[in-house]
């Protein structure tokens, strides 16, 4: 297996070094001339599986390259007779037509032999998928949950116990997108909050979803794995390298599936530890008392960023909205003195024309602080500021 | 003279009881159409149109995958052209394609007067109209086409607007075609072949259109199950699928494969069959294994029902559901690999010559032997962890529906061309088409697979920027690929259309063997209405 895995990586990096001469031209016309391979993620001109980092990759890049054999084989000989005859027995050559139409010892052995050849196939792989599926004795359980358009995640059994954040495409990302001028090794894969784990300990991810189907995948780990709402499955991986890893949702999830990555950073035992206590802390000192009663500017400031990390995707930055999704900026129902209804719009959605529920998925704080932001800010001048307690108070309705 | 386009009369045959029907001329030619040629012509105009369609979107979505970045259109819409790319390529080029060459061939394969339930055969093509019309003006409806992938997973069926409810009437509709067409085709088949053609002397290409209308009728209403239980879930607060109320997605997706597993082979098995018949005749051989390629297709038929979650080996099914369906799904290569080395046999030492239909049929077996393999490749399930859902399966399934199935109707186009309009399309024209296409095809669908391998999503409006170089690469040589089949178009179809070119001799190809060889090219409104008299292989006419 050894050999074969070397000599699967000279031909890749033979293949590589010619492509990347015949398309040095177009490379050019594509735009990207300061892009270079990202570590953990995808290569410049990649034409094989990311580099594995846990064992089940690694079986798959074996079996990969094994398949390739067989079936280069199996091609060359096939296809090798067929270009013989097609040279040979042509009638601009004056080869005259056999009378032959039938042998049932031919069409025996050439049943037999490829059936043979794929219980090999199955035979080999199926040690790897049972592998693959076998997610118990796990050291760190944690629960990913695809949302239209971002992950969550939630430890929920070993070190970190309790953490639980959101993580979403870094907004400048979005912004490169729209105005289609992509730049950085990252694009379309830089997350506000990776996931984090420890190296050598089995991971086990269970998934979910909140509305649609989500696919949480990383090449590297060998793990796709769909995300599918009212049900859990789960997968695992145990990364022997530090170092942070990407992969992209991979089910279509609507309008925003392309820009929902996932990033996920390996750390040390020691450095794990470390972020773990730092995430406690932190987790502690931002824990908001919905009863506390805040001024204008402090509130808005945070709605600003609660805004642009969860509405700004639909809303737009400047709250003028998009195709169907409703602007909020000169909205009546941002506008109104009474604030209820756009809180409850806010915490309970309106689900047939896209907007989602927030209740639960924003605390009481920055759902008073996003909307307090839509009030005050573009041609909104309300000057009408909406405590948590307000929420709070509508949550009960 | 053609057959195609003149009004039937002019042919001028003695045919005296045809004038005492009296053949409704003009557009009531068309409408009221129960001529098997007839109607077997709008099928394949109505296919090329949609074709055409659905080609022009697969452009649209490789101009902006030209460059990452967001350069002409939102994500929102370039959901829509996948889906309605996807959707249109299926349901209104494939499928009603071969059902054209259906119509044409089979009557004059097996020397029967018509098919047997003219009127019907009429109303499942006028059908395809209004459907292909509520499909297509989904773009012009509020929050515009359905954008949930042409597999419309639940739930996220249940976010899309209006259009949804259109389309899925539209495939209602064009599923009821499908079935009219294949109880037609089923029935033409059993009961009207002539005295003398035993089921096992019919051509190749009307015993693969046989197992093909059982695989329709059989999965046609599993489709019709899963959208309406989509609809109902939309409007009428059903849970079907909608986890929401307890509700199974994954349902859905069972359901669908159901259906879509053999739907795959519904498009490549009646391209099996023309290839099947194209080989021998340029070889000037006979079909190596007759029988061993009737008993193939009818394994692949019927292994096509149990292998239909290997689609789904990311949902996160129990090992030993994966295991059944991976060694299941492998099982399939085998007799598809028969039905290659039977082609081959056939070829070896044969007198070949390479005419525009045999290059078409030899470049099929190649390119689709590799969208066979990188089959096999996904069949595995570990391997396919890494590629589901990337651009490696998009590589795949166009290798062998373009390269399979759009192939092999190519060569049977060249193939019979002749037949149906009386004069020989132009070699010249009809070989570059070929060499044009394949480059292009492989330039299009090859840097794919590196995609795919290297991580790259399907359905994405944008990618990180190491995607960048293949994404250009594919987008001109999908460009290129458009613009040879607009070559085509004009050419090769439209010239023959017009009936320019050399009259065709009744026997255009030297090796050709069949029934549809022994009547005139074009051949006449009306072939065979008495039982034909045939020799003892019921591949001639002896009175």
């Amino acid at each position: 297996m050894m050999t074969i895995r070397k000599l699967g990586y000279g031909a890749t990096r033979a293949a590589l070094a010619i492509s990347a001469l015949s398309s040095t031209g177009l490379a050019l016309a594509a735009g990207n001339k300061n892009v270079t391979d990202l570590p953990g993620g995808p290569r410049v001109l990649g034409v094989n599986f990311q580099p594995p980092v846990t064992e089940i990759a690694r079986q798959q890049n074996e079996l990969h390259y094994w398949m390739l054999i067989v079936c280069t084989v199996i091609f060359v000989v096939v296809f090798g007779f067929m270009f013989y005859s097609i040279v040979k027995h042509r009638k601009s050559v004056g080869h005259k037509a056999a009378n032959f139409h039938e042998s049932t010892a031919v069409e025996i052995a050439w049943t037999v032999v490829p059936f043979i050849i794929v219980i090999l196939m199955g035979a080999f792989a199926t040690r790897t998928v049972v592998a693959m599926k076998d997610t118990t004795g796990a050291d760190l359980t944690i629960k990913a949950t695809g949302y239209q358009w971002k992950w969550g995640y939630d430890y929920i059994k070993g070190e970190g116990e309790g953490l639980g954040f959101i993580s979403t495409l870094d907004t400048a990302q979005r912004d490169l997108s729209e105005k289609a001028t992509p730049e950085g090794n990252d694009y379309l894969l830089k997350v506000d909050n990776p996931l984090v784990v420890p190296v050598g300990k089995k991971v086990r991810i269970i998934t979910t979803a909140d509305d649609v189907i989500h696919s949480w995948s990383v090449p590297a780990f060998g793990v796709k794995q769909d995300a599918i709402p009212g049900f859990v499955r789960d997968a695992w991986f145990l990364a022997d390298k530090t170092g942070s890893y990407y992969g992209m949702c991979s089910e279509l999830c609507g309008k925003e599936h392309a820009f929902m990555p996932i990033r996920v950073d390996v750390l040390s035992a020691a450095d794990y530890t470390a972020w773990v206590d730092k995430q406690k802390k932190a987790l502690a000192a931002a824990a908001d008392d919905p009863k506390k009663v805040w001024e204008l500017g402090p509130l808005q400031a945070r709605g600003e960023k609660v805004y642009l990390a969860n509405c700004a995707v639909c809303h737009r930055p400047d709250g003028k909205g998009a195709g169907p999704v409703k602007p909020l900026d000169a909205s009546p129902v941002v506008n109104d003195k009474d604030p209820n209804a756009q809180i409850l719009t806010v915490l309970h959605g309106r689900v047939p024309q896209g907007m989602p529920a927030w209740q639960g998925k924003l605390s009481e704080t920055d759902i008073a602080a996003a909307i307090t932001y839509t009030k005050n800010s573009w041609s909104n001048h309300t000057g009408q500021l909406v405590q948590p307690a307000d929420v709070v108070a509508d949550e009960a309705k | 003279m053609s057959a195609v386009l003149p009004h039937p009369i002019d042919h001028g045959h003695d045919h005296d009881h045809d004038h005492a029907h009296g053949h409704p001329v003009g557009w009531r030619r068309w409408v009221f159409a129960t001529n098997h040629k007839d109607i077997g012509t709008l099928y394949l105009l109505f296919a090329f149109t949609m074709f055409l369609v659905g080609g022009t979107l697969a452009l649209l979505i490789r101009l902006e995958l030209f460059q990452p970045g967001l350069q002409f259109f939102n994500p929102e819409l370039f959901n829509q052209f996948t889906t309605m790319h996807g959707l249109i390529m299926v349901f209104g080029a494939i499928m009603p394609a071969f059902v054209g060459f259906a119509n044409w061939m089979i009557p004059m394969q097996i020397g029967a007067a018509d098919m047997a339930f003219a009127r019907m055969n009429n109303l499942s093509f006028w059908l395809l109209i209004p459907a292909a019309i509520m499909l297509v003006l989904g773009f012009f409806m509020p929050g515009g086409a359905p954008a949930a992938g042409w597999t419309l997973y639940a739930p996220l069926t249940l976010q899309m607007g209006m259009s949804m409810d259109s389309s899925i009437f539209a495939l209602h509709i064009m599923g009821a075609s499908s079935i009219m067409g294949s109880i037609n085709i089923i029935v033409t088949i059993l009961n009207m072949r002539a005295p003398g053609m035993t089921l096992m002397k019919m051509p190749m290409f009307v015993w693969t259109w046989l197992i093909t209308a059982y695989l329709l009728i059989a999965v046609m209403p599993v489709l019709a199950g899963a959208i309406t239980m989509t609809l109902t879930d939309r409007h009428f607060h059903t849970s079907f699928f909608n986890p929401g109320g307890g509700g199974d997605p994954v349902m859905y997706q069972h359901v669908f494969w159901f259906f879509g597993h053999p739907e795959v082979y519904i498009m490549i098995l009646p391209a099996f069959g023309i290839v099947s018949q194209v080989v021998p005749a340029f070889s000037r051989k006979r079909l190596f294994g007759y029988t061993s390629m009737v008993y193939a297709t009818s394994s692949i038929a019927i292994l096509s029902f149990i292998v239909w979650a290997h689609h789904m080996y990311t949902t996160g099914m129990p090992v030993t559901g994966q295991l059944f369906f991976m060694y299941a799904t492998m099982l399939i290569s085998v007799p598809t690999g028969v039905k290659v080395f039977n082609w081959l046999a056939t070829m070896w030492r044969g007198s070949m010559t390479f005419e525009a239909p045999m290059l078409w049929a030899v470049g099929f077996i190649f390119v689709f032997t590799m969208g066979g393999f990188t089959g096999l490749i996904c069949s595995m399930a570990p391997i396919d962890i890494q590629l589901q859902d990337t651009y490696y399966v998009v590589a795949h399934f166009h290798y062998v529906l373009v390269a399979g199935s759009l192939f092999g109707m190519f060569s049977g186009f060249y193939y019979w061309a002749p037949k149906w309009t009386g004069v020989m399309y132009s070699e010249f024209h009809g070989k570059m088409h070929f060499w044009l296409s394949l480059v292009t095809f492989n330039v299009t669908f090859f840097p794919m697979h590196f995609l795919g391998l290297a991580g790259m999503p399907r359905r994405v409006a944008d990618y990180p920027m190491q995607f960048a170089d293949f994404n250009a690469l594919a987008s001109v040589g999908g460009l290129c690929f458009g613009l040879s089949q607009v070559y085509f178009l004009l050419f090769v179809v439209i010239p023959v259309m017009r009936g320019k070119g050399e009259p065709a001799p009744q026997r255009p190809w030297e090796g050709a063997e069949g029934l549809e060889w022994e009547v005139p090219s074009p051949a006449p409104w009306h072939t065979f209405e008495t039982p034909p008299q045939l020799d003892r292989t019921a591949t001639k006419v002896i009175g």
